[in-house]
């Protein structure tokens, strides 16, 4: 378990430089850079100049890289040149932000997808499988967009009950937060939760056909308890798996819910810095998601192990 | 679980909205940094008209009205600008404002490394204190656009003991003397600032605190004033004005902007069909601006084919705005030898300028075109009209009070913003010579030359001028649209 660990940690370093240098070359394909972006429809030509020297965009293209290297291994990621801040304050600033809204559309995701797969596999062929079905395809076809305006003007606008946007810290108060939460996290979280349906129930259809299940249900064990206890543990290992992958995506940021709602996540300040060529923060706010990308990879491959003990031995 | 669903929003329902006397001010953008001498946003603009007060201000009328500066004259050679301040005015950190921290902020606009100011006010050679209230700007030649200038950022005043401590890093805690002081900004979500006590104006503000929320989406925009969210939008899309009409909650004001929207040409680009004059006078003929205004824009905007606005005292009245005539178009293009150019239009990618395109590539057809459109950033189009690496451009600018703003640099020899590579030394002779008097008279003459040229030449065709559009709750009252799309918050009121 221990070398599996290890292992695993020595390939994410050069995944992490790998994913940074591609990162990096890309951007130099937008036509460009953030000169001419920072000086916008005024243009001085002495003041591009002046930002193209300063933050050395006239050196060749290693070279530059070498400058934002050489800053990362002493635990500085830049700054971002449009907002005039430290990228590290930046992503301390929205990935707290991110995260939460992350983790409440998982929540929301799982708690409507994993009983929908297991209820729809259960009754296949029934009505309940259709209704199940007929669902996640409504969840799979509808814009996010979409989904958050209808929200709003049924939730913010007509009724009342929850705020349009905006985002107010736990800690400044936990019941405004969720209330700004709510709206986006189940417009998130609905899309997932159509996949997490799809694949619980394909999962569980595959386990309660096998040949255990049978002598369980042979045995007279309850139908429930056969279901929850035999099946689902057996089927839980890629609805697991997509559910890191799933998880890792919202980190990245959800850039139509976040502009829908106005929540300062990472995929507004994504976005906004693509535009404006803010290599930087750019560069810091993949490689933070890259990071969590691995790190939830190999949570997720922790976990199946823990369900599944027959995977420890791989 | 639907149970749950229910008591859980239940548990959720928000108390009514937050503190009544906080506007909450949605824009279409995060402003860039906060500093008068380094931005260049128009959203930061917005947010300037709270925090830093100017020494001139504009009326709605577009003349300079007095602000910091309460009286100002001009030598007879035109090459001194001497300017009176306000006694007693005080800076957020309770600096005082005289004569030397007004010296202070024009030279720190003059010399800042990186300063978007220095070419707007290039002419200043040198500011002498004259007493502690009065100040000379000497000028190297007249420039008739320096008091324009002074209504903007480049007459911002700064505590000159704040930006000595910030440095370059003044956007971070801005101190000014504005209605308001800076209280705190989280990049994309939020700019608060608060009323502050010791303005020199201080009774004409009736409102605390004001909170910026830049929202990019227009509808968003809206559903979120519709919510309660906000009290005040800018920018609102022209398709909504009949949404906001409707609501019995909401008030709605506009005016005609400062700026302009053209077809910008690339006459040098080889091979070309646009670098035969001939062509781009074609493409004129073939396009009927009120018809894109009709149907892109609702008909709220204002169609145009000068620099400034067709209400502009400064519109030339002899070259009224031309009527789509395809047959000429057509006749124009058969002198040409080309029956049929290709020209690929490049347009912003966001939700109208595409439709712009498409509207004009109809028309164009008519007569013969076959225009290509290609959407792209912001970034993109600007590299590409920098590089010369364009055919035709659909073009925005925000405007300036004084034409001149809308004109030097997009058409002078060498210009900045000349795109088009255009020099002619009649048009060129005429922005020498509006730029080099206060006299009215020469003024008028000199754009009557600039429109013989710049008309006929065409390295661009002007279409459109964008309204501003500002959609606000009923609570507000006192609210006065400004053509520079500023709101000015003395005498603003929320109930």
């Amino acid at each position: 378990m221990l070398r599996f660990l290890v292992r695993r940690l020595a390939l994410a370093v050069p995944t992490l430089i790998l994913a940074s240098m591609i990162i990096f070359a890309l951007q130099q394909l937008l036509p460009g850079d953030v000169a001419t972006a920072l000086t916008g429809e005024e243009r001085d030509p002495q003041v591009i100049a002046f930002i193209r020297e300063k933050y050395h965009l006239d050196e060749p293209l290693p070279v530059r890289y070498a400058y934002w290297a050489g800053g990362v291994l002493r635990g500085d990621l830049g700054e971002s040149i449009r907002l005039q801040k430290p990228v590290s304050e930046l992503i301390v600033e929205k990935l707290p932000v991110t995260l939460e809204l992350a983790c409440l559309a998982m929540l929301v995701a799982l708690a409507i997808g994993v009983p929908m797969g297991v209820l729809s596999a259960v009754k296949r062929g029934q009505a309940a499988d259709t209704i199940a079905n007929g669902i996640a395809l409504w969840g799979l076809s509808v814009p996010n967009f979409w989904l958050g305006i209808l929200l709003i003007l049924l939730f913010s606008v007509e009724l009342g009950w929850l705020p349009a946007s905006g985002y107010v810290s736990p800690f400044e108060s936990l019941s405004e937060n969720l209330a700004a939460m709510v709206m986006p996290a189940f417009v998130l979280g609905n899309a997932i939760a159509a996949v997490m349906m799809r694949h619980t129930r394909a999962a569980m259809l595959g386990v309660l056909g096998s040949d255990y299940v049978r002598t369980a249900r042979a045995k007279g064990v309850s139908p429930l308890r056969v279901t929850l206890r035999h099946a689902l543990p057996n089927a839980a290992i890629p609805i697991i798996t997509l559910g890191a992958l799933e998880f890792g995506q919202l980190l990245s940021g959800a850039v139509l819910t976040e502009q829908v709602f106005s929540v300062p996540g990472f995929g507004k300040l994504m976005v906004d810095a693509v535009f404006n060529r803010d290599f930087a923060t750019v560069q810091g706010v993949v490689i933070c998601t890259a990071a969590t990308y691995i790190a939830l990879n190999l949570a997720a491959d922790l976990l199946s192990a823990a369900v599944n003990p027959k995977l420890r031995r791989a | 679980m639907l149970r749950l669903a229910v008591c859980l929003l239940a548990g959720l329902i928000v108390s009514g909205p937050a503190a009544a006397q906080t506007l909450r001010y949605g824009m279409m953008e995060d402003p860039d940094a906060l500093d008068p001498t380094l931005a260049r946003t128009f959203a930061s603009r917005m947010v300037f008209a709270a925090l830093c007060d100017k020494l001139v201000d504009i009326g709605p009328d577009l003349k300079p009205v007095p602000q910091l500066a309460t009286s100002w004259e001009l030598s007879p050679d035109e090459k001194a600008l001497t300017m009176h301040l306000r006694p007693g005015v005080l800076f957020h950190d309770g600096e005082k404002l005289d004569a030397a921290a007004a010296k202070y902020s024009i030279e720190r606009h003059m010399k800042l490394p990186g300063s978007q100011r220095r070419s707007e006010i290039a002419p200043i050679d040198s500011v002498d204190v004259v007493d502690d209230l009065t100040f000379r700007i000497n000028l190297k030649q007249p420039f008739a656009p320096l008091l324009a200038q002074f209504t903007d950022r480049a007459g911002m005043m700064v505590s000159p003991k704040a930006a000595e401590r910030l440095g370059d890093k003044f956007a971070s805690a801005p101190v000014c003397a504005g209605p308001y002081k800076f209280v705190e900004r989280v990049p994309q979500d939020r700019i608060v600032v608060e009323r502050f006590p010791d303005y020199w104006n201080k009774d004409a503000i009736q409102i605390q605190r004001i909170e910026f929320r830049p929202i990019p989406d227009a509808t968003v925009r809206l559903t979120n004033l519709r919510a309660g969210q906000l009290d005040l939008l800018e920018r609102l899309a022209p398709t909504d004005v009949a949404q906001v009409k409707r609501d019995a909650k909401l008030k709605l004001d506009s005016t005609t902007e400062l700026g302009f929207q053209e077809i910008l040409f690339n006459p040098h680009k080889a091979g070309s069909p646009v670098s035969d004059p001939k062509v781009r006078a074609a493409f004129e003929a073939a396009i009927d601006r009120n018809a894109i205004n009709q149907v892109v824009y609702n008909g709220e905007f204002l169609a145009g084919n000068q620099w400034v606005n067709p209400k502009n005292p400064n519109y030339v009245a002899e070259y009224p705005i031309p009527k789509r005539d395809v047959a000429k178009a057509k006749a124009l293009l058969a002198e040409a030898g080309k029956p049929n150019p290709q020209i690929t239009l490049t347009v912003y990618a966001n939700s109208e300028s595409p439709q712009v395109g498409q509207v004009i590539q109809a028309m164009t057809k008519e007569a013969g075109f076959d225009v290509k459109i290609q959407a792209v950033d912001f970034t993109t189009a600007l590299d590409a009209a920098d590089k010369g690496n364009y055919e035709a451009q659909l073009y925005s600018w925000s405007g300036r009070s004084d034409p001149d703003g809308n004109t030097f640099s997009f058409l002078a020899c060498k210009a900045a913003l000349n795109y088009p590579k255009y020099c002619s030394p009649e048009a060129d002779a005429a922005l020498q010579a509006e730029r080099g008097t206060i006299d009215p008279a020469k003024r008028k003459a000199a754009w009557k030359t600039l429109a013989d040229h710049v008309l006929t030449d065409r390295p661009g065709i002007y279409i459109l001028h964008r309204k501003l559009l500002w959609a606000y709750s009923q609570k507000i009252s006192g609210f006065v649209p400004y053509p520079d799309g500023l709101v000015r918050f003395p005498g603003l009121k929320l109930n």
